[in-house]
């Protein structure tokens, strides 16, 4: 996958874009890039990448994060340090943007700068087990709402297919096909397929543009 | 690819909603439910139901009378301060005898509260919350699965018994994903020559009317709406009953608390601790008979709650106060964790 200056993951309400950021972040940080994350989501005040602020510092991963992500404060805000996305040019932005077309209107007021820039990714995060994109046209569907609402087109496509904790490799492998009618269907490269991380050595050479990933978020429960 | 899909606990709902039959949802947007609403806005259209973001919470669940008179599963969610403006129409419903789904994704509370998980409204839930001699039928979901289940049975019940059912969830089991499937074989419908739906001259008018100008007649109403609820004490209370055959310590959670409690019940089951977990799955009717049947055995109950101690007083009336029971609770939107009900274990002296 190309590394441009900004990679932008958009897609379905619960698709996995905020899991894929922080591992993406933390992945480049790995490869030896400066990367900055930024959460751009307006749509959902649960299940942030302030979840992950302890170990993003930690890796030194600056997060650009509303005051009120993960608070009480049931607001659509954005973070103050909104145009550093844009302006900060030293090392890699990661951004998340938050689910749906609904998500994406945050995006709007970016499209044009990034557009003149034209060092950019912009990812469509897809699930075929989730309700809503269970299929090519229905995925396809809501790609589009998502450009029409953030005036940015997309570039390429992460398959994060999976059932959360119960997932096994015979699941990821089923949804290549998905993920590959999807790319046909939306003239989208498949960049990358995610894969949990202890799932990697059964999927190693039977996938290609395996990433494996760590949940950020453990539940107790 | 499976017949799984991952959905979050609002998703569940409302698409098991949909494949119950539901084609009626009027509803009105408040954290952390939202999702129903949005995921309903999106399927309705697509197959010729009715989404109606109303005005207010308190006309969407008037919409829901009217619609559930008619006769067709109608169905309203909120979070609990909906909840409270539902709550006349709830009342209205009862008294009507309208069967509808109504779901309540709770909130710390009270008045505003914030938008974490919470099991505050377990009152307000059992106890009526509106006015009036009633009850709902409450279900309360431990898991994503089960919020699908409880959903499709929650209209099953509310029709068999022509009264409104509330799914009690929270916050956490809201908004977390895991995989469901949806089984349309499952799916039973009642027929309702009750409904408000034309008479095409052909029979008597149904009247649908909770106001009755004779103090005899509305005494003869509620005794027989009693009678009901007597028969549904007996017959529809439900709850799992998890490592209790030989348990001399019972907890007693539902809902988000259910799952952290069964893994304290675990982790003490490794240290030797002879403990089991009850989970009521309908809060009312409570399982009365199942806990009293498990103080024969057991010595000690604690009810793990998300409140300040309000289904205690349900599991002490269940087992007529012959057990000590303690109370392990977190509350404002903090969930105790596993090591708390533990923690709670431990401190029970035998």
């Amino acid at each position: 996958m190309r590394t441009r200056r900004v990679t932008l993951l958009a897609g379905h309400y619960g698709s996995g874009k905020t899991n894929i950021a922080v591992n993406l972040a933390f992945a480049r940080k790995k490869e030896g890039f400066e990367v900055t994350v930024a959460d751009l989501d307006i749509v959902n005040p649960y299940y942030r990448m302030k979840d992950s602020e302890e170990a993003l510092k930690e890796a030194g991963i600056p997060l650009i994060s509303s005051a009120f992500a993960n608070s009480n404060v049931d607001l659509p805000a954005l973070p103050q340090e909104l145009y550093r996305i844009i302006d900060d040019k030293n090392g890699q932005m990661i951004v998340d943007i938050g689910g749906d077309d609904r998500g994406a209107y945050a995006l709007g007021r970016f499209a044009g700068a990034l557009k003149k820039e034209n060092d950019y990714e912009m990812i469509l995060v897809i699930n075929g087990y989730r309700p809503l994109t269970g299929d090519e046209k229905e995925t396809a569907q809501i790609m589009k709402e998502i450009e029409d609402a953030g005036h940015l087109p997309f570039t390429g496509i992460i398959n994060n297919s999976n059932l959360g904790n119960e997932t096994t490799a015979e699941d990821i492998l089923a949804s290549v096909r998905y993920a590959e009618k999807t790319s046909r269907e939306t003239g989208l490269p498949l960049l990358l397929t995610t894969v949990r991380a202890d799932l990697l050595p059964q999927l190693t050479g039977k996938i290609d543009n395996l990433f494996g990933m760590t949940l950020q978020k453990s539940r107790l429960w | 690819m499976k017949d799984k899909v991952l959905m979050k606990g609002n998703e569940a709902i409302a698409e098991a909603a949909i494949m119950a039959g539901c084609r009626h949802y009027f509803g009105y947007p408040i954290t952390p439910q939202t999702e129903v609403a949005a995921y309903m806005a999106k399927r309705m259209p697509k197959i010729g139901g009715t989404f109606l973001q109303a005005e207010s919470e308190i006309s969407a669940v008037n919409m829901v009378i009217g619609a559930a008179a008619a006769g067709v599963r109608a169905m309203t969610s909120s979070s609990s301060p909906g909840i409270s403006l539902k709550s006349e129409g709830l009342s209205y419903m009862a008294g009507c005898e309208l069967p509808a789904l109504i779901v309540n994704v709770q909130r710390g509370g009270p008045g505003l509260g914030g938008i974490q998980p919470s099991q505050s409204d377990y009152f307000q839930a059992t106890r009526g919350g509106g006015h009036g001699d009633y009850h709902m039928l409450v279900l309360a979901p431990g898991s994503i699965q089960e919020m699908a289940d409880m959903t499709v049975k929650g209209f099953e019940l509310a029709e068999t018994y022509r009264m409104p059912c509330m799914l009690l969830a929270d916050g956490t089991m809201g908004q977390m994903m895991e995989p469901v499937v949806l089984n349309v074989d499952n799916v039973k419908t009642a027929e309702k020559p009750w409904a408000v739906t034309g008479t095409k001259c052909e029979r008597e008018h149904n009247v649908i009317n909770s106001l009755s100008l004779v103090p005899e007649e509305l005494e003869k109403w509620n005794l027989k709406r009693y009678e009901r609820y007597a028969c549904i004490e007996e017959n529809e209370a439900m709850a799992e009953e998890f490592m209790t055959e030989d348990a001399d310590i019972i907890v007693v959670a539902f809902g988000i608390a259910a799952r952290v409690s069964k893994n304290a019940v675990v982790a003490a089951r490794k240290e030797g601790i002879k403990v089991g977990l009850i989970r009521p799955i309908t809060l009312w009717p409570f399982p009365k008979k199942i806990l009293a049947n498990a103080a024969q055995q057991a010595k000690h109950f604690i009810s793990v709650e998300l409140s300040m101690g309000q289904m205690i007083e349900d599991v002490e009336l269940a087992i007529r106060c012959s057990r000590p029971v303690s109370l392990c609770t977190r509350v404002g939107g903090v969930i105790p964790s596993p090591e708390e009900v533990l923690e709670a274990i431990h401190k029970v002296q035998l």
